[in-house]
């Protein structure tokens, strides 16, 4: 089986952690973000993913040709030129995608949740027709399009754009199943799988949702991506709590790489993940925040929804809060204030930031 | 012999040394770690053939006053004496209405001393200044030199630059009139009250003028700077001796932490035992710190540069403090940071917490900056400055408390920033 995975752009929106990564690579839970997908898609017997990417990166292929030897499968980047939109890359993949008659997933990369690829095929199957989007329920529906259907057979009747009255609490979860021939719809141009194609797949019914069970983010944005890691973690907690650091000191969901050290005095938790050869010294206070791979955070601070880059280095008596991002190899000097900085990297931060702002 | 007055002000007084002056009289509020009126004091003990001191206020007299002069008179074996106002004269009513009291045992000349301020109190340089300079019976100003817009805030002098005469004297002008300033401090002979007594006259008799409302009073209520001052200049009567040494007025609370900072550094020479050491099992120290033996430290806290630490507080493990007053009964719990902070008395910050101020220092850069007399306003919002915990104040663990002021007996269950918690 097959599956395309739209990558798309720079993810300046994960700025300044896409700045030394691409965001498929950028650290989720002490996993690259596209790894959580990939082997979710091995799992449900993926044997090729497509990459639709619109830049090219060394560090992006070079991962991927390690990944298809550790886990066995192909993994092609398909470029695109020009930006194609969320249908395009569809068609520029199109032999691909098009080799037998096998249904192949798409999903976008910022999602994060218990994938259910094995649950669509199959709910794909039953049905038996052109594609299945996979949808998920949200609190306040009028922020988003909506999928009404069928709640029987999940026959979708039609979308609704930011709905005013209530019409349905379902959005589209970025995770879909098609059989080959839903690609003669498309076009290669730029075009939008959400306005161009889905509403006319639908009026034919040819297009079924599945509701999703569990948690679902879309972690493009570092303060989704802090409350989708809490989801994430909880979701551990479910379905593998030995992966959580318990003992005291520790609260709440945590993880913590077997290669990091934790010093005395400390409390961690509730939802943090703590990386690879992270050093956490004495006395540090840690709460719903990221810590990534070779990290410092010096004695006595105290970190509250943060994002703490590749390599970076935070002092002592250090405060860090409200959505602050240090990018790689940050230095936050000793008893200074963040207060939702958002930090370039290898950046040496001298002065508190007491309201949030960008240091270039 | 000589005498010294040190003039303590009122509770009306000191209004922007709340809400620390609710609980102690503002010239009580120790500065790196004593009194602010004992550097005064101890000045004046040291002089050669000072016999006595008075203080003159109108303070009700209190059980923290009375103590601390008791102990003052027995560590500095010397009188002294609170004489209370019945009102408030002002700089020069005050010393005018206990004109016998000063001038009983013939002194030939009396120090006057504003208590607000912080000072190396050069005395006996203004003594022998005034005996070589002077006239026989001239009076000192000591002044020192302000940059020129900050001088406009204080007493400026005029002198002519050979004899040091003051030629010309203004209060806080509007416009630039010179560039040395009054620092409150004074050396007068007697005489000095024929001069008070000419303004005294004068101001009964224009009360005679106008119709009777409590006119004893306002007959007694001069001002040394503008009724006294201004009138003697260029008479060959007053002079003035610059000093080069550290001063500064103590106004508002951020200016506490300041003039903290000023003895501190001049306890090197002055008290070197009043400066805490990195010692084997003792927290680590950075800087100029004071520490009161009766405060329980836990060795890895971290303390300084200009920090003072009061009786009985007690500091948790990993808690940083820089730039701050630690008063007495306080306790800093484990890991918490305080910064550019004064913490009252009996008050509690919890784990984690971080207590932050700005501090409104004098530009480092400008030899002759003064602290700016910052108004707590401006264009309706809150300047930042020092952050103030009121006695018994309950900071939560975790929270962050940055350029607030918070009265006394206020439990906080939450982050503040840029607010004054009644």
């Amino acid at each position: 089986m097959k599956a395309l995975i739209l990558v798309g752009g720079y993810g300046t929106r994960l700025r300044p952690l896409t700045l030394s990564v691409p965001k498929p690579l950028v650290d989720f839970c002490n996993k690259p973000i596209l790894l959580h997908q990939v082997e979710a898609l091995v799992k449900a017997g993926v044997d090729h993913v497509v990459l639709a990417v619109s830049y090219m990166s060394e560090l992006l292929e070079r991962e991927m040709r390690i990944q298809e030897q550790r886990l066995g499968i192909r993994i092609s980047l398909s470029h695109e030129k020009e930006p194609l939109g969320t249908a395009g890359p569809l068609a520029l993949a199109r032999e691909l995608l098009n080799i037998d008659n096998e249904p192949f997933f798409v999903l976008n990369s910022d999602v994060i949740c218990d994938f259910p690829f094995k649950d669509l095929l199959q709910f794909h199957r039953n049905h038996g027709k052109e594609g299945t989007i996979v949808v998920t329920r949200v609190e306040e529906p009028s922020k988003y399009g909506v999928v009404v259907f069928e709640t029987e057979s999940g026959r979708i009747h039609r979308f609704v754009e930011k709905p005013q009255v209530f019409v349905s609490n379902k959005i589209n979860a970025g995770i879909y199943i098609f059989n080959p021939s839903m690609l003669s719809r498309i076009q290669l141009r730029p075009t939008s799988i959400e306005k161009e194609i889905f509403p006319v797949m639908a009026e034919e019914g040819h297009l079924y949702a599945m509701e999703l069970q569990g948690f679902w983010m879309d972690i493009g944005q570092p303060k989704d991506f802090l409350t989708g890691m809490c989801m994430y973690l909880q979701s551990v907690r479910q379905h593998a709590p030995e992966r959580l650091r318990t003992g005291p000191g520790f609260l709440g969901n945590v993880v913590v790489d077997p290669t990091a050290q934790i010093g005395e005095n400390c409390t961690i938790g509730p939802n943090v993940t703590i990386g690879a050869g992270v050093v956490v010294e004495d006395g540090v206070r840690i709460k719903r925040c990221t810590v990534m791979k070779g990290a410092r955070v010096r004695s006595h601070s105290w970190l509250e929804s943060c994002i703490v880059g590749w390599s970076s280095s935070v002092g002592q008596w250090v405060r860090m809060e409200n959505v602050t991002v240090l990018g790689e190899d940050v230095i936050v000097n000793d008893e200074l204030y963040l207060n939702g900085a958002n930090v370039l990297p290898h950046k040496s931060i001298n002065e508190s930031v007491p309201e949030p702002r960008i240091i270039m | 012999m000589l005498k010294a007055v040190i003039l303590i002000g009122g509770p009306q007084k000191g209004t922007r040394f709340r809400p620390l002056s609710f609980e102690v009289p503002k010239p009580l509020f120790p500065v790196a770690g004593v009194p602010m009126l004992q550097h005064h004091i101890e000045a004046c003990a040291k002089v050669p053939n000072m016999k006595e001191i008075l203080l003159i206020g109108f303070f009700q007299p209190n059980e923290e006053l009375t103590r601390f002069l008791c102990n003052a008179q027995q560590e500095f074996k010397i009188s002294i004496r609170y004489l209370q106002e019945y009102a408030a004269l002002g700089t020069g009513g005050g010393i005018y209405h206990f004109r016998d009291q000063i001038v009983s045992g013939n002194p030939e000349a009396f120090f006057v001393l504003n208590a607000d301020v912080c000072s190396a109190f050069p005395l006996a340089e203004m003594l022998s200044f005034q005996k070589e300079h002077g006239e026989p019976n001239s009076c000192v100003i000591l002044g020192t030199t302000a940059n020129r817009k900050q001088s406009m805030n204080y007493g400026c002098i005029v002198e002519n630059e050979e004899t040091n005469e003051v030629l010309h004297y203004v209060e806080k002008p509007s416009t630039f009139v010179s560039d040395i300033i009054n620092c409150g401090i004074y050396l007068f002979n007697p005489d000095i009250f024929q001069h008070i007594g000419t303004v005294f006259q004068k101001n009964q008799q224009d009360m005679l003028l106008e119709e009777p409302t409590n006119g004893w009073h306002r007959a007694e209520a001069i001002r040394l700077e503008q009724d006294i001052f201004t009138a003697l200049a260029g008479q060959g009567k007053l002079y003035v001796y610059k000093t080069l040494s550290f001063w500064s007025q103590i106004k508002s609370a951020g200016s506490a932490i300041y003039a903290s900072r000023l003895y501190l550094n001049q306890y090197h020479t002055t008290h070197p035992e009043r400066l805490a050491l990195n010692k084997e099992g003792g927290p680590k120290i950075s800087g100029n710190v004071y520490i009161h033996p009766t405060a329980n430290i836990d060795p890895t806290a971290m303390l300084g540069p200009n920090v003072s630490i009061g009786t009985g507080v007690t500091i948790g493990a990993g808690v940083r403090v820089r730039e701050s007053i630690i008063l007495h009964g306080a306790t800093l719990q484990d890991h918490c940071c305080v910064l550019n902070s004064i913490v009252g008395w009996d008050s509690t910050i919890g784990k984690w917490a971080r207590v932050e101020g700005t501090p409104s220092d004098p530009n480092p850069n400008d030899p002759y900056a003064k602290i700016d007399s910052e108004t707590l306003f401006r264009e309706g919002k809150l300047t930042p400055s020092i952050t103030i915990l009121g006695c018994n104040v309950n900071i939560p663990c975790e929270v962050i408390i940055l350029n607030s002021i918070v009265l006394p007996h206020k439990d906080l269950n939450r982050s503040f920033k840029n607010q004054i918690i009644l």
